[in-house]
């Protein structure tokens, strides 16, 4: 194979979001453009996977440069070859601006989102050509691969893990060196191991980011740990909605068969391997691992009683390792640089870093890794960029539906498996999603628990009928319906469906709740005792709204959107609301200019 | 992949297709690209630069500047090894580009007869 120079390499992101956001037309006409001055061959093209600042796609970086182009628009792209790839010139005008002092950053690292991250599991991702072995070869992958196959026993492999220190990023933190060893030590003809790639948590595409930006990556971390526990066979469990990622994975099995890396005698070592990938259809209980693998087997995916662990008696009977993308992921980190290095990073007991998809009232929505035990105000304020709008904020959901909810005053714990727990939430898979002063507490965990009711699997009674109940509960307190007493039974409730569910999903599913009875249940007594919501989202209670007509401009923007037509008055006059027709959804006060509506005390 | 030595010989062979985005250390080429070098034929001299680096297969990271002023010696290309001051050619014609790349960027002699101006390591930066 020649290799081939080209001076300048333009990396398009094309994760999904950047996807969305219109990357396929940016590279439609930079292919024009480069045509246009004859410039095809002096310059390379490449798509690569999320870097992360989804709030600025479409992503561009110009390379020997590393340039960083954001929020590009096919009307832009003549600009940037004429000017920069042409004449060596910077297209300021869509540089980032810094977030507070607006200046102009030009390269990647200097950017603040970038700069206090600490990309381990994400080096690659944005980087390099996700659907190119060579390119995930060149920046040195499979290497970890080779030593571990040529010049490690598995045991030795077991071993280096378990002194990194590496926990499972799918969200319990069990130590993944360990379950490898437990796997290893069940005698059997036949071992498995899966990925479980079957991300599910509202706001969460960690897992999706990772697939779909350095694929190669997952497979030589699987490749590690079947090589460890003596495993031929391994299966990828992906959910179908992910079609980008499993049609980068499915190029990347074919590329590492062909190249030898996938299949017998892989590295002279004796060791055969090969990898499925098995597409999910999406149920949210799936991700349970016993739930997953009856999946696999072609059953229905409801959870059965452990023991027997998967270690023992798992796929189809024969011992299986279950781990999650990002913990496969830190696998290669850690053959390659040692456990040292890794544990270098990190806390004492969280060893390395953590993918968080940000999302919610939050400036840079985006993908991030931090090193554990950074605290939650440095990832929301320092990486982050704040609230959105300048509001204040109000709590950050992490965990996803079977994490829980911690608010501002707490914004200081570090990031880490024990300190999550002790704040009632877990670390979960890597969702983080900001909440602001606009947010009902009480409506955010009805949405999540509307979640995890409708997907649960319906096997155990206390998950099935129990949060059916604290939903109705939810529902009516929602509505002005609240009576004392409530609250008391939802904590009731939800302790006893976490005590005895069999798997996790009902173990955890009154979490948001209970975390938000914890921190919020003034919000809760305000709903039900004063029948008002604080945050105004919860339509439909308490009194009519009434419209001061000394502050009125008569504007009338009120009455085009009252859903109810309660509100009547002429032009540039006084309007009123009739109070028997006012629903109390509050949609007229937030529309009016000079506040003037406000609900009747 | 039959062993571990296999995959670095891979390796190495790969990394060329990588240079542009990891060109930290190269010795830098750089090209006058403003109008005044566009019009003298500098897009000439950069395809002749881009066939050598090709042919010989070499480490380098190569980049454009604007007008600096000496538009009456363009094409300007520069040449920088790493650690040494900045050369600037004048006058260049693709058929230069051949004995630049061989004498300067490979064999660290500098193409006297060419050379317009110097600037001495951190110089002028």
């Amino acid at each position: 194979m020649k290799p081939t120079f080209y001076r300048s390499h333009v990396l398009i992101c094309t994760g999904t979001g950047c996807k969305s956001s219109g990357a396929s037309q940016i590279e439609a006409v930079l292919a024009k453009e480069l045509e246009k001055h004859n410039l095809q061959d002096e310059i390379k093209v490449v798509e690569t996977g999320c870097h992360g600042f989804c709030e600025k796609g479409p992503i561009m970086i110009v390379y020997p440069e590393g340039v960083f182009y954001c929020r590009v628009k096919p009307d832009d792209v003549g600009q940037i070859v004429e000017e920069h790839l042409l004449k060596g010139r910077i297209v300021d005008r869509l540089l980032y601006q810094e977030l507070h002092t607006e200046a102009s950053i030009p390269t990647y690292r200097e950017i603040d989102f970038y700069k206090k991250q600490h990309r381990i599991v994400l080096a690659n991702c944005g980087r390099i050509d996700p659907e190119s072995i060579e390119e995930y070869i060149a920046v040195g992958g499979y290497e970890a691969c080779g030593k571990a196959l040529t010049e490690m026993t598995p045991e030795e492999v077991i071993a280096e893990v378990k002194s990194a220190g590496l926990r499972g990023r799918g969200g319990a933190g069990f130590p993944t060196g360990l379950k490898w060893e437990l796997t290893r030590k069940t005698p059997s003809d036949k071992k498995y191991i899966i990925c479980n790639a079957d991300e599910g948590d509202p706001g969460a595409f960690m897992d999706r980011s990772l697939l779909e930006g350095d694929p190669h990556r997952i497979i030589e971390g699987m490749i590690i740990g079947a090589y460890a526990i003596g495993a031929d066979e391994g299966y990828i469990y992906v959910r179908a909605e992910y079609p980008l990622a499993i049609h980068r994975l499915q190029i990347a099995l074919n590329q590492a068969r062909k190249y030898g890396l996938l299949g017998e005698d892989i590295f002279g070592s004796g060791f055969n391997f090969d990898l499925h990938i098995k597409k999910g259809a999406g149920a949210f209980v799936c991700g349970e691992e016993t739930a997953l693998m009856a999946s696999i087997e072609g059953k229905r995916g409801m959870p059965r009683p452990k023991p027997p662990f998967p270690s023992v008696s798992g796929l189809w009977g024969k011992p299986t390792n279950i781990n999650n993308v990002e913990t496969f992921g830190n696998v290669p980190y850690i053959i390659k640089n040692g456990a040292e290095a890794f544990r270098s990073v990190g806390t004492e007991k969280s060893a390395g870093t953590k993918v968080f998809a940000l999302t919610g009232k939050i400036n840079n929505t985006g993908l991030v890794e931090v090193p554990m035990g950074m605290t939650l105000r440095e990832v929301i304020y320092d990486i982050g960029g704040g609230v959105t709008g300048g509001k204040a904020l109000k709590a950050v959901q992490i965990g996803g539906p079977s994490g829980g909810c911690i608010p501002a005053e707490l914004l200081d714990i570090p990031i880490d498996y024990e300190s999550l727990n002790e704040v009632g939430a877990m670390m979960g898979s890597g969702g983080m999603v900001v909440m602001d002063e606009t947010t009902c507490m009480v409506d955010v965990a009805r949405y999540f628990l509307q979640f995890t009711q409708s997907e649960s699997c319906g096997k155990c009674t206390p998950c099935r009928e129990g949060t059916k109940r604290m939903l109705e509960i939810l529902d009516r307190i929602c509505s002005g319906e609240g009576q004392p007493g409530d609250l008391e039974l939802l904590e009731e409730l939800g302790n006893h469906i976490k005590d005895t569910s069999l798997c996790q999903l009902g173990g955890s599913a009154p979490n948001p709740v209970l975390s938000t009875l914890r921190y919020f249940r003034d919000e809760y007594e305000a709903h039900i005792n004063d029948k008002r919501c604080p945050a105004n989202v919860c339509a439909g209670m308490g009194a009519p709204y009434v419209i001061d007509e000394l502050t009125c401009i008569g504007c009338s923007l009120c009455a085009r959107f009252c859903p109810m037509d309660a509100i009547s008055g002429d032009k540039k006059k006084p309007h009123k609301i009739d109070p028997e027709q006012c629903i109390a959804c509050g949609v007229c006060a937030g529309k009016c200019p000079v506040h003037a509506i406000s609900q009747a005390s | 992949m039959k062993s571990l030595e296999e995959l670095r010989r891979l390796r190495e062979t790969l990394q060329q297709d990588m240079l542009a985005r990891n060109g930290d250390g190269n010795p830098r080429i750089i090209v006058g690209m403003g109008t005044c070098g566009i019009a003298a034929g500098a897009r000439e001299v950069m395809q002749a630069i881009m066939q050598q680096v090709r042919e010989r297969n070499i480490t380098v990271t190569i980049s454009q500047t604007g007008c600096i002023g000496m538009c009456e010696k363009e094409p300007l290309m520069d040449v920088q090894l790493p650690g040494k001051g900045r050369i600037t050619y004048g006058h260049v014609t693709p058929k230069d580009v051949e004995s630049i790349i061989v004498q300067h960027v490979i064999n660290g002699q500098i193409v006297e007869d060419l050379v317009v101006a110097r600037l001495e390591e951190g110089e002028g930066q």
